[in-house]
């Protein structure tokens, strides 16, 4: 860094005003408000906030590592706009955009400062690309943390919604399990099963696997597991849908499904299911 | 595979055994852990720190939080100087035990984790390393 | 906080267990526990883990033995309240706590000491006669 306070900061208190305008400028050239996602007052409001954490931060002398406590308020900043850009639908380089529209303004500050003196010109240019540069890295990269963080919630949503977990009667619940059963699905949909329990009351628990083509060893282990946990918090559970394949796989891997109640369909282990919790069926005379 | 952080807990009491479970809790947590991962994580810990403090005499816990391939993960080692393990194989199995546990801590807390390492020389002492991926 | 208390509901013991529970507090309770049962004829006891964030082996042995001292004196036990992230982890350790009874919550498990204990008055009944 230059040697002595770099003049960047007294620029950005000088003139905080306008740069703050002919940032705003710039961002309006660039289009940045021009579809409606972002309003001019809330990008203006943006502007100007970043304006005032950047001159508070480079108070600090401190221009180059921007992984440093002063910097804390501006990183947390920008990563509050990744999030509402991600939010709004924007790209990552309109985000980017954001910061590296500032450039145009602070260097014709500069400029107009260091007119005569070109090697401090020079330095000074040097250390505010580097450090918008880093401000926009910092952007970006928490633009894609976030959007990788949006992706994996709507998968483990889906994963949750195909295979919901139904209430069939007071005190018992359902999981009709369809399609192939991979090790990480069983897991995630055992797991919201047995949170269902909980919160529900609920003390007999149907996993109904006729939808199943096949189960391997995992899943199979992973089966007995969930049903000795659902035991341990309280609550009984019963497997309905056993195919025959699937019986004889379940056999030959050595899976040990012995005291755990099966059935061969739904409606069979839904009217045990009544009879255990001391409902009992009958045809009404009519 | 760099090192985010790390320290040192002692495990010399029981006391440091709920210490440390609550140091570990909380480490998990910063890494966003599911429930389901911090508890087993936690168990796991909770087995080794006694063992440490039981069979080891006292020892102390390394922990790590370690970047490696763009996954972060919270590794545990714990170390003591004690009589050490003469056989492992024995130690390991489902429900053998010197005194009178039950025997499930060191099998269990292996498969609580993703990664596990034994180290033990009869008369100089026991290391397990533990390691949970996010 | 070093007992955890006991509150007599009639014929029952109710614990609630709300904090990380070191070893020694575990054993005080367990003993605790039996002395209370003697002391106050209790039928039944009621152990509440739904504020335990883990239950390792050492908790784990406490809670069987502890059902297992009840018995021998004449006192049922259910354990009420545990939660998923716990009951995967004992699974998952090799813990199935044979011969613990559960029940989903206090509720739940204050039925089942009720009505044990009336087929098992009904029973006595039957035996005097
Ligand atoms: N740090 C250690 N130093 C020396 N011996 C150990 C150590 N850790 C474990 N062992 C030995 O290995 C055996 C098995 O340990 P493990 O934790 O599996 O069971 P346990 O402690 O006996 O019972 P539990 O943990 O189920 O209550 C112990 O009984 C002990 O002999
Ligand atoms: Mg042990």
């Amino acid at each position: 860094m230059a040697k002595g306070q770099s003049r960047i900061v007294g620029i950005l208190k000088k003139y905080e005003a306008d740069l703050l305008n002919d940032w705003l400028g710039e961002l309006k050239a660039s289009g940045a408000d021009s579809d409606g996602r972002i309003s001019e007052t809330e990008l203006r409001n943006q502007a100007t906030e970043f304006i005032s954490q950047l001159r508070e931060a480079t108070q600090s002398g401190n221009l180059d590592n921007i992984g440093t406590a002063e910097w804390q308020a501006v990183r947390d900043f920008l990563d509050g706009i990744s999030r509402s850009r991600v939010a709004q639908g924007f790209r990552s380089d309109q985000t980017a955009g954001f910061i590296f529209s500032v450039k145009k303004p602070l260097f014709t500050r500069l400029r107009k400062e260091l007119g005569s003196d070109a090697d401090g010109l020079a330095e000074e240019t040097w250390v505010a690309t580097e450090l918008l540069d880093k401000l926009a890295m910092h952007t970006v990269h928490s633009f894609q943390k976030t959007r990788e963080d949006v992706i994996r919630r709507q998968q483990e949503e889906l994963l949750e919604l195909s295979t919901p977990v139904v209430k069939l009667w007071e005190g018992v619940l359902a999981l009709p399990m369809i399609g192939t059963l991979d090790s990480a699905r069983t897991q995630i949909v055992m797991e919201s099963l047995l949170q269902r329990i909980v919160d529900t009351g609920s003390e007999i628990a149907i996993i109904d696997i006729t939808g199943v083509p096949t189960v391997d060893t995992l899943v199979a282990q992973h089966l007995l597991k969930t049903v000795t946990a659902i035991r341990l918090m309280g609550a009984d559970c019963i497997i309905s849908g056993i195919r025959p394949q699937i019986a004889q796989t379940i056999v030959h891997l050595g899976v040990d499904l012995e005291g755990v109640t099966t059935k061969a369909n739904l409606a069979d282990a839904l009217s045990l299911a009544l009879k255990r919790s001391g409902f009992s069926i009958t045809k009404s005379k009519a | 595979m760099s090192v985010i952080k790390s320290d040192v807990l002692p495990i010399r009491s029981e006391q440091d055994i709920v210490l440390a479970r609550q140091a570990v809790r909380k480490l998990t947590q910063e890494l966003t852990f599911s429930i389901v991962d911090q508890t087993k994580f936690v168990t796991a810990a909770s087995e080794l720190a006694r063992n440490t403090l039981i069979y080891g005499g006292g020892g102390d816990l390394y922990w790590e939080v370690i970047l490696d391939g763009g996954r972060k993960g919270l590794k545990l080692s714990f170390k003591d100087e004690g009589p050490g393990i003469p056989d492992l194989k024995q130690a390991m199995t489902d429900g053998w035990t010197s005194g009178h546990g039950l025997g499930m801590g060191l099998s269990g807390s292996k498969r609580l984790v993703n990664d596990f390492e034994i180290e033990s020389t009869p008369g100089k002492g026991t290391r397990v390393t533990i390691t949970r991926w996010k | 906080m070093d007992r955890i208390p006991i509150l007599q509901m009639g014929k029952f013991l109710l614990v609630t267990i709300q904090v990380d529970l070191h070893d020694r507090l575990a054993l005080t309770l367990q003993d605790d526990l039996t002395a209370k049962i003697e002391k106050t004829n209790a039928k039944g006891v009621l152990i509440d883990i739904s504020s335990l964030e883990i239950v390792d082996s050492f908790i784990g042995r406490m809670i069987a033995n502890t059902s297992s001292m009840a018995r021998i004196l004449d006192a049922k036990t259910v354990v009420v309240g545990m939660q998923p992230a716990v009951a995967i982890t004992l699974v998952e350790l090799g813990l199935t706590l044979t011969g613990v009874q559960t029940a989903l919550n206090v509720e739940r498990g204050m039925h089942l000491l009720r009505t044990s204990l009336a087929d098992k008055e009904a029973d006595d009944v039957c035996d005097q006669v």
